[in-house]
């Protein structure tokens, strides 16, 4: 069957895109890989000026799954630029940024300086990030707030596609994806991290210097399920899944339940070839399946 | 701090990802697994692991003495979730060698692995040390920091012109030793009680002044204290040194950021697993008192 999908313009070979802040600048993983044979490539959230993140320890350990307080540590929005994404195949895969900011404003800013380089396919907006003090994940908690961002980067973004990214950390996913849609949001990606803490009995102490992060990993599919499930049925857009992907079954589950691609996070640590692999083995388990296209399947939960 | 600037000895190959099988494991020291009067317990045993080396891994000249692997076995699914990082102790005559001590979860599963199961690698990891033949070179190590100065000295051109200084706590037993080639001259020192760590800190200082004065290399691996007043002396007699630095780390290929460690420069966090784990002394803010 043919792997490809089309979401908002955004043309994908196949459906395996790689989750921001667990794929570098995509140069990290092309030892392990060929680039080109993602579906995308969604690089480390990127602000204006480079931030160095949280104090450590920022990642924690959990039951089949891993907290993390980075606080969005990286190099800026102008030496990704000029550095990493000339060393990317953005030719032959799409390129994501995904995008932080503290206001409005500076949203706005560096979504029309990302849309205008031609290595990039697409934004991705970061209104869900819980462990940065401004903006993040605050932005992603109320509706109105997250309709003035999408709009403001919607109207710097030129033809480039923009993808928002929501929390699952709210009462109702569907209200702020229903905003995100009105702000002129092209495509939705669901879920960032839960909210969660880890302690250790011996010292005390929280497991992260921040005390609250990001949960992650195998332990939160049900919850990204769940949430993709919700909202497509809620909103008329196509959806990116993500949320404790780790084979190409996961990926399936998340077309079933409504998903149009998906987004490999955590899975990408527990070995550097994870996003490949999935990608590789998607055609075998179609095959077992007796899939043949992604319409016939998508959203068809008996 | 641009990257380049940061670069300890640079990498010997690309890093690959491979299953292994496991040839040997086995347990350093007495079998019987007592308590050493030093607090380390049956719990923090000492293990070789020996892998067999799979077609497409860096061999023998593949690799920089100080890199390392990240290893996850198959059997463990998503539970313990992360690979953990593991200095490489030897990769020679198609074999992998990594010694390492159970202290955690992680470790403790590594221990209960059998010949033949699967274990995922990655590697070789981040930099290395510096080699420099003709120079007189001090292998500090504290405990299980003897890991990567096996695999130097075995490396080394000229293994007399390396000495090892050793500080451990278990006993001695527990530490494979003759595995580093008979021309590297030793001397060990055993801590159990707060006067011993004391006197082991002077006997440091000593070295790392002698190093200094002898326009040596000085190069340390061990747990983070040991490091802090490596870091500290090193600075005071102005002694080219190297740390090795461990972290907790989700990736190790530079993607998750969870093993960063502050610079002197005040410029963002660098990366443990690729602008390290190897770094100059004065480059690194470990917290001590440098």
């Amino acid at each position: 069957m043919n792997l490809a999908v089309e979401l908002a313009g955004l043309r994908l070979k196949n459906p395996v895109l790689t989750a921001s802040g667990t794929f570098g600048y995509g140069v990290e993983f092309a030892p392990y890989g060929d680039l080109t044979e993602l579906g995308g490539i969604v690089v480390k959230g990127l602000s204006w000026e480079p931030r160095a993140g949280n104090p450590m320890p920022r990642i924690a350990e959990t039951p089949c799954g891993m907290l993390n307080a980075i606080g969005l540590q990286n190099i800026g929005a102008r030496r990704f630029v000029e550095e990493k994404l000339p060393l990317l195949p953005w030719a032959e895969v799409p390129v994501i940024a995904n995008l932080y900011a503290c206001d409005v404003e500076d949203f706005a800013r560096l979504a029309e300086y990302l849309a205008g380089q031609e290595g990039v396919a697409a934004l991705e907006v970061n209104i869900s990030c819980p462990n940065v003090q401004a903006g993040g994940v605050l932005f992603g908690q109320d509706p109105a707030q997250a309709a003035r961002v999408t709009r403001a980067v919607k109207d710097r973004a030129g033809t480039k596609p923009v993808i928002v990214k929501l929390s699952p950390n709210v009462t109702d996913i569907t209200a702020v994806a229903k905003a995100a849609g009105d702000g002129g949001a092209d495509i939705l990606a669901l879920i960032n991290t839960l909210s969660g803490m880890a302690v250790d009995v011996r010292t005390r102490k929280p497991r992260l210097a921040n005390v609250i992060g990001g949960l992650s990993g195998p332990a939160i599919k049900p919850v990204g399920l769940r949430c993709v499930h919700q909202v497509s049925r809620a909103v008329n857009l196509p959806i990116i899944g993500l949320g404790g992907i780790a084979s190409a079954e996961d990926l399936l589950e998340y077309i079933l339940v409504g998903a149009w691609a998906v987004q490999i996070g955590t899975a990408n640590f527990l070995r550097p070839d994870t996003a490949f692999r999935i990608a590789a083995d998607l055609p075998q388990l179609l095959d077992e399946l007796g899939v043949t296209s992604w319409e016939e399947f998508r959203g068809a939960l008996a | 701090m641009p990257e380049d600037t940061l670069m300890a000895a640079p990498a010997a190959s690309s890093p690959v990802c491979r299953e292994f099988t496991v040839s040997e494991l086995r347990r350093t020291g007495s079998e019987s697994g007592l308590a050493s009067p030093g607090g380390a317990g049956p719990d923090h045993s000492h293990w070789l692991l020996d892998l067999e080396l799979p077609e497409g891994f860096p061999g023998e000249d593949g690799w920089t003495p100080g890199q390392f692997v990240m290893l996850r076995p198959v059997s463990w699914a998503f539970e313990p979730l992360w690979a953990r990082p593991f200095s490489i102790c030897m990769l020679e005559r198609g074999v992998l060698r990594i010694f390492f001590q159970v202290v955690g979860r992680g470790t403790r599963a590594m221990s209960a692995l059998r010949r033949g199961d699967r274990v995922v690698v990655w590697g070789p990891l981040g930099r290395g040390f510096v080699v420099e033949p003709e120079t007189p070179t001090l292998l500090l190590a504290g405990g299980i920091g003897l890991a990567p100065f096996i695999g130097y000295a075995r490396r080394h051109p000229r293994p007399d012109q390396a000495r090892l200084f050793f500080g451990h706590r278990p006993e001695i037993a527990e530490y494979p030793l003759d595995l580093l080639p008979k021309a590297v001259v030793v001397e060990a020192s055993r801590q159990t009680c707060a006067e011993e760590m004391a006197c082991f800190v002077g006997d440091l200082e000593r070295w790392i002044a002698e190093y200094a004065a002898r326009q040596g290399l000085i190069l340390a691996c061990g747990p983070h204290p040991f490091l802090q007043a490596v870091q500290s002396l090193a600075v005071k007699h102005r002694a080219r040194t190297q740390l090795s630095l461990e972290n907790r780390m989700a990736c190790g290929v530079g993607a998750c950021l969870g093993c960063v460690t502050k610079t002197t420069d005040q410029a963002l966090p660098v990366k443990v697993c690729t602008q390290g784990p190897v770094f100059w002394a004065q480059d690194v803010n470990l917290g001590g008192a440098a």
